[in-house]
């Protein structure tokens, strides 16, 4: 089995958009491993949340989300030439978590133009919603308060103040985290109705050393989802790659990530999955159940009694589950010089399936000696070649490499014509 | 009743050939460079579609002559913006682009600029097709190219008002509203390197067919939409602001056009008998039509009004 360890991104932070009309539930997990003192999250909001509207969710619906929808590998076994069919198997490896931290403490001051709008514990986080007059009074306040906010926010602030947004403010509650016995910070849910179908990414770009990791898993009801102010790119897939990709897989899907990104001037966002929920194949994991799917916030599940609704039905149902969901898995890398702009989204009414997928053929070894099987040997240095030559044109690693890996020999030089020997 | 009368004249005589050629290039640039999703069999569908509907109701409206021009641009901008699921609705657009021109007419002249009617309608009113202002990229190399690419087209089409009014309102409102947030320039500036945004600009709100006779209509006109546009946009937070507001505003085009007259635009220069024919018979008219208002602003605060759109007053 190839694995790809979900450490795999550094800096990485993973959302779930569930999204209907102007209804909207935001999941937001990190993988945070430092001191839960030193953890908060400061994010700009739409509207005031009430406590019922934030909720703090399980981490595992997260890690199935995101095993379900990652890259895969597919397997298949060269038959004898001499019959034919294929057989196949196949896995998959999931991708990476997390999100920006802060600081935090408590008390506050109405001179600096900062209003509590609310403020309640829920699980292991103190929750507080801020209004501010001016970035510079917000700034001050959380620096009072103890948030170590980066310098230079109060400048990115401040258009969102003027945009009247509120501000969503976490940190961890030491002793509600001790009843509850948690040692993972938890993901926590917000749901709000507003018209703005968006992610605010420039907060964490402050300051920021480097590009940073995002996975968005849009739920919807009718369609995928791609970006509006940004170019939406679908991870190239379908290639056939070297048999030992399969124990290095997580090492080619980063290497491929960081080329393919690159090629498109970092300034794209990748779809690397497209799906009715209701199936895969191959599965990389099983398909979320309806109880996984509500937890995440799809809440038209609700509306219908049969959730079988709405969407056609699949040509092979691998497995069963809610036909009216649709996930579109995003990857972007970004900073602040490729994304000036928040990330905006739109929800289209394209179903059509889309999966990153990679095939590994394994050879046949057999002994027949028809003229197929001849035909066939005769054909794998060029086929082993093309696998060669994908996985290089895929992650830009280096072609003798790969072929000294592969432990097969560059192909025979192209025959030199006589006019090139002439003035050698 | 020849076919492809444009054969016989010097290819560039009408600024629709350098469209067609622009539009053409565009679309196979963005297959092959950008992995637009249209595939060839469709593109050419919606194109073979347009065409055929055009010649339909040529012949349905017992036109002296079949001219392809206009269809053949509403089949690419389709094949361009569009994308569906169903290949049923693509072809659909092709037919309400070309059919509106000829059913939604005000005196003579189509209301609504083919291509964005038939996307707006069906995103209103099936929700199975949308457009993908994110497709360009902002590589601000292509967004110049096409820029200077666009340039050329309206201003071989001689009402390049339009198009240099609507990006100065547009630009004015989308800057002003990041200063106003105190935002970094470079966000309206990105906002702005669109190729979705550059091809509406000078390649849709350009049609000289659909836009006001006047050039001071034109100018209210361009603003009307930049506004729109800039409102659906950031202020109502939805998508493809400028087609919804193309579509919206193009219904004040009669009004317009009776409050400012001025001739209509004419693709084709006529020979000169023909040209002489055809002033004289709309300085006749637009006389008659000015007569006719002044009859109608018998009240005063209309006739005020008027006077000071026209800039007598």
């Amino acid at each position: 089995m190839a694995k790809a360890d979900t450490k795999l991104f550094n800096k990485a932070s993973q959302v779930v958009l569930v999204r209907q009309g102007d209804r909207t539930v935001l999941t937001m997990a990190n993988d945070f491993r430092g001191d839960p003192k030193e953890f908060a999250v400061v994010i700009p909001v739409p509207v005031v949340l009430q406590k019922e509207q934030v909720h703090i969710g399980d981490k595992a619906l997260l890690d199935h989300l995101d095993a379900y929808s990652a890259p895969r590998l597919v397997e298949y076994f060269d038959e004898d030439p001499c019959s034919v069919l294929y057989d196949r198997l196949a896995m998959a490896t999931p991708a990476a978590p997390g999100l920006a931290g802060g600081q935090m403490a408590s008390s506050r001051s109405k001179s600096l133009g900062v209003t509590i709008e609310a403020r309640y514990t829920v699980g292991e986080y103190d929750i507080l919603i801020l209004s501010a007059l001016q970035s510079s009074g917000l700034e001050t306040w959380l620096r009072e308060n103890g948030y170590r906010i980066p310098a230079g926010a109060s400048s990115v602030l401040s258009s969102y103040i003027r945009q009247n947004l509120k501000f969503f403010v976490a940190k961890v509650n030491l002793k509600e985290q001790a009843r509850l016995g948690y040692t993972v910070l938890r993901p926590i849910q917000v749901a709000y109705e507003s018209p703005k179908f968006m992610l605010p990414i420039r907060l964490g770009m402050v300051n920021a050393d480097g590009p940073q990791e995002l996975f968005v898993y849009a739920l919807t009801r009718n369609g995928r989802v791609e970006a509006t102010n940004y170019r939406t790119v679908k991870l190239p897939t379908g290639d056939e790659l070297p048999l030992y990709v399969k124990d290095r897989f997580a090492d080619f899907y980063k290497a491929m990530f960081t080329h393919q990104a690159m090629k498109e001037n970092m300034s794209a966002i990748f779809t690397e999955y497209a799906w009715d929920m209701a199936w895969c194949d191959p599965c990389a994991a099983d398909p979320l159940s309806p109880n996984e799917l509500r937890n995440l916030g799809v809440f038209w599940l609700n509306d219908s009694g049969d959730p079988q609704r709405g969407a056609p039905r699949p040509p092979i149902p691998i497995r069963s589950g809610p036909q009216n969901a649709f996930i579109t898995r995003l990857h972007v890398r970004y900073d602040a010089a490729h994304f000036p702009e928040d990330l905006v989204f739109q929800e289209t009414s394209d179903r059509s399936n889309f999966q990153g997928r990679y095939v590994l053929r394994h050879k046949w070894t057999g002994e027949g000696s028809c003229e197929a099987a001849t035909r066939y040997r005769a054909d794998l240095p060029r086929k082993q070649e093309r696998e060669a030559q994908s996985l290089a044109a895929l992650t830009g690693w280096d072609i003798n490499d790969i072929r000294r890996t592969m432990k097969v020999a560059p192909p025979p030089p192209e025959p030199v014509a006589w006019w090139q020997r002439i003035w050698k | 009743m020849p076919l492809f009368p444009q054969l016989r004249t010097s290819v560039f005589s009408d600024p629709r050939h350098y469209q067609i050629t622009v539009l053409a290039s565009l679309l196979v640039y963005g297959v092959l460079a950008l992995d637009f999703e249209i595939a060839a069999g469709r593109a050419a569908a919606i194109v073979v579609t347009a065409l055929v509907t055009q010649f339909a109701c040529t012949r349905l409206w017992a036109l002296e002559r079949f001219d392809p021009r206009s269809a053949l641009i509403s089949g690419l901008s389709l094949c361009l913006l569009l994308r569906a699921n169903s290949i049923a609705l693509a072809l659909a657009a092709a037919v309400i682009a070309v059919v509106s021109k000829f059913i939604i007419q005000v005196k003579h002249k189509h209301l609504f600029n083919p291509t964005n009617i038939a996307i707006v309608s069906l995103m209103a009113f099936t929700g199975q097709v949308w457009v993908s202002p994110g497709q360009w990229g902002n590589v601000a190399f292509f967004a110049f190219l096409m820029a200077c690419l666009g340039g050329l087209v309206v201003n071989r089409a001689k009402r390049s008002d339009v198009t240099y009014a609507f990006i100065a309102f547009y630009m004015a409102l989308v800057f002003g509203r990041s200063i106003w947030l105190a935002e970094p320039l470079t966000i309206p500036v990105h906002r702005l390197q669109n190729g979705a945004l550059l091809l509406f600009t000078f390649f849709m709100i350009s049609d000289p067919r659909t836009t006001p006779n006047s050039r001071i209509g034109r100018i209210i006109f361009a603003f009307l939409v930049a506004f729109g546009a800039w409102y659906i946009q950031f202020r109502l937070f939805r998508t493809n602001g400028p087609l919804w507001s193309l579509a919206i505003c193009s219904l004040t085009v009669p009004l317009l056009d009776w409050l400012l007259p001025a001739n209509r635009y004419e693709w084709r220069q006529r020979t000169c008998g023909v040209k002489a024919v055809q002033v004289m018979y709309e300085t006749i008219s637009t006389v008659a039509r000015r007569v006719d208002d002044r009859r109608r602003l018998a009240q005063p605060g209309a006739s005020r009004l008027l006077r000071l759109l026209r800039g007598q007053g």
